[in-house]
């Protein structure tokens, strides 16, 4: 019976995994709730870059300042410019109908972004954008076609666009497609290869790439704030139930001896 | 002098004699727990319904709390939400107890339904315990749909759209039974209120009111057990069955084993995978309810999938019914169906240990089949898993169809008349 009770719960081990399909290959990142500095880095190109459109209207500047290790005073004079009080949520002041109207639909709250679509695309989202003179403000994107967002970090990444050259060819599965002969992998023409102009922006590709990292390693804390706290409670509480279960064990092993 | 109902045990003196004398406290100590027999032999499969009784606590108490901070308005839901999991004190904690607790309860709900099918723990004399059982799965499967939709999340919105339309598939009064059980031309505020209403007040009434039934019931039967023999027929000369322990201590201690696992499990899920992988909480529940913008890929939560890959699966209109009323009507077949099991199973013996090839064959092709259901429901359709599905769904209806027969038909070995 006991391997029947196993044999079930394998069955239904299906269910419980990740539902995953996407038509673009997303570029996988590992967020780290515990590199403080890297989501101090991450909040100050939100501010500075995001919030003046997007709000983040479940997030306050207090709990950010605790969470992230920053004493309320620097929150204050470095990251709140719209002069709200650091207890206060992180909003902004633009009129969503207006926005609608500049945007085609109005920039969406930003909280749970990543638990909406998860940090590898925010991450690949962020990178991909690339010069496109038929939309209306000149980009494209290759993750969110014809999404009404400008790049805004045009300045650090500069500028992007498509061009054509050698790309590692994937099977349907993902996986690369290896030459027999040679043992490495084989290459396709694309026309779709991403590339910024040298020089273009104030960044490196690089510097670039660690920027968003920051910045989506800050949304993925945003989403979820209590993670770290997630952990640590939860290590506690399963020593604990482990340890009372082996008790009970104990205790039940002590009453059922004198059962024949 | 005497007082109250002489004919009942009571305790010798005290406080305890006090309460005696005005109140069954000893007698129903005795006839629930320290003098309530039940089988030695219990496996595990016997811990699924003290299980659930836990989840049941957890429910309800993780419910309250969540009720206090909890705004049942569509302008204040989706906030309230996030307010508990970002402002309230541990609210996320209970938040997640609450929905994982939700998805905890359907699981053990189902372990606890398959130990019955097969060890025919609905054969006479316990036809009403399985009554009461369905019911209360069928009234916990209401109350899980009325709490999706409290956060009203697009999943949570768009979900209950789905589900309700069914209603609307009946004919004739279809459409008006819908804007009825709505208050609404569309899911709204209105909407809300009630689900809500029924949630936190009318559901948990009455699926407490069957539970108390439900053990009541037990208790005056007697347990199954995994050999399916009625151990009230051997006693000793106390009256006490030979083969039997008290609930108090004995089955008590060794439940706690039980919740200590479970725990332990519950605990890996709502700190480390409180979402279940998108399954507990579905990833478009993270937007506000949009009654504008459809999502690409509706699916209900995984413990409504079976039948809604049944409601998929019929595909095609029959007797000049259209092919959505069709599969309103085979998917609550497919749980109607489970309330008759008491009178489809012909066979002498109850356990599965002794009944022929042709049930454990066919009760293994109903379980990989619900399975399979369950699966294909949370995926987009296609024409091949509509296939799969149409043939899952006609195997599970030939499990109880056919059960008359093949119940009957099939050599069973014979039942030992004691627990070994």
């Amino acid at each position: 019976m006991k391997k029947l009770f196993l044999l079930s719960l394998m069955m239904m081990m299906p269910m419980f995994a990740q539902a995953a399909a996407t038509g673009v290959q997303l570029d996988s990142i590992q967020v780290d709730a515990s590199d403080k500095a890297s989501l101090q880095r991450g909040m100050k190109t939100y501010v500075n870059y995001c919030l003046g459109c997007h709000t983040s209207e479940y997030q306050r500047y207090i709990r950010a300042a605790e969470d992230l290790h920053m004493p309320p005073e620097l929150v204050v004079e470095h990251l709140i410019f719209s002069g709200q009080k650091v207890g206060e949520q992180m909003t902004n002041a633009m009129d969503p109908k207006l926005a609608a109207n500049w945007f085609g639909a109005a920039p969406p709250d930003l909280t749970n972004e990543v638990n909406l679509r998860g940090a590898d695309w925010v991450y690949t989202y962020l990178r991909s954008f690339y010069a496109d003179d038929s939309r209306p403000y000149g980009v494209n994107n290759v993750v969110f076609p014809s999404v009404g967002m400008p790049n805004v970090l045009s300045e650090l990444q500069g500028v992007q666009s498509k061009a054509c050259g050698q790309v590692t060819e994937y099977d349907a599965h993902g996986a690369a497609v290896i030459d027999s002969l040679t043992g490495k992998p084989m290459t396709v023409e694309s026309c779709e290869i991403l590339s910024v102009a040298q020089g273009s922006g104030s960044m490196t590709p690089a510097e670039f790439d660690a920027t968003i990292y920051d910045l989506t390693n800050f949304m993925a804390y945003m989403s979820k704030p209590y993670k770290t706290d997630s952990q640590r409670i939860g290590m506690w509480a399963i020593l604990f139930t482990l340890l009372m279960t082996v008790v009970f064990y104990f205790l039940k092993k002590e009453f059922w001896r004198d059962v024949k | 002098m005497a007082v109250g109902n002489p004919n009942r045990a009571k305790a010798e003196s005290g406080i305890i004699r006090w309460i005696d004398d005005r109140f069954p406290l000893t007698q129903m100590w005795q006839d629930h727990m320290s003098k309530y027999y039940a089988s030695k032999n219990f496996n595990v499969w016997y811990v699924f319904g003290v299980l659930s009784l836990l989840v049941l606590v957890n429910q309800i108490l993780t419910g309250v709390w969540l009720t206090m901070s909890y705004v049942p308005t569509a302008e204040g839901a989706f906030a309230s939400v996030e307010y508990i999991m970002r402002d309230v004190e541990m609210g996320w904690i209970i938040r997640y107890m609450h929905s994982s607790g939700a998805s905890a309860f359907f699981v053990v709900v189902y372990l606890h339904m398959f130990r019955g099918l097969m060890y025919g723990s609905y054969q006479k004399p316990r036809e009403l315990i399985w009554l009461f059982g369905m019911a209360i799965y069928l009234a916990l499967m209401a109350e899980g749909f009325f709490g999706y939709l409290l956060p009203w999340g697009q999943m949570s919105y768009w979900g209950a759209q789905v589900i309700l339309s069914l209603a609307g598939a009946i004919p004739v009064v279809g459409e008006d039974l819908v804007q009825w059980i709505r208050g609404d031309f569309l899911i709204s505020g209105i909407t809300l209120n009630r689900f809500f209403s029924l949630h936190v007040i009318a559901l948990p009434i009455v699926i407490l009111a069957l539970v108390v039934l439900h053990i009541l019931a037990l208790h005056d039967v007697g347990s199954n057990n995994p050999d399916g023999i009625e151990i009230d027929q051997n006693k000793d000369e106390n009256g006490v069955p030979v083969d039997g322990v008290a609930f108090w201590p004995y089955h008590v201690v060794k439940d706690l084993v039980a919740v200590g696992v479970f725990l332990t499990v519950f605990c890996l899920v709502i700190f480390f995978f409180p979402e279940g992988g998108g399954y507990f909480i579905e990833k478009p529940n993270y937007e506000p309810a949009n009654s504008l913008k459809t999502p690409e890929h509706i699916a209900p939560v995984w413990y409504f999938t079976p039948y809604y890959s049944m409601l998929r699966a019929i595909t095609f209109p029959l007797f000049g019914l259209d092919a959505k009323f069709l599969g309103v009507v085979t998917m609550g077949g497919a749980i109607a169906i489970l309330f008759v099991m008491p009178w489809l199973d012909r066979s002498p013996v109850k356990s599965m240990r002794y009944k022929g090839w042709l049930s454990r064959a066919w009760l293994a092709i109903f379980v990989v089949s619900f399975i399979i259901l369950g699966y294909l429901g949370t995926l987009a359709t296609t024409e091949g898993r509509t296939q799969v599905a149409q043939l899952c769904t006609v195997l599970y209806f030939l499990y109880f169809i056919l059960m008359p027969f093949y119940t009957r038909i099939e050599v069973t070995k014979p039942v030992p008349t004691r627990v070994v």
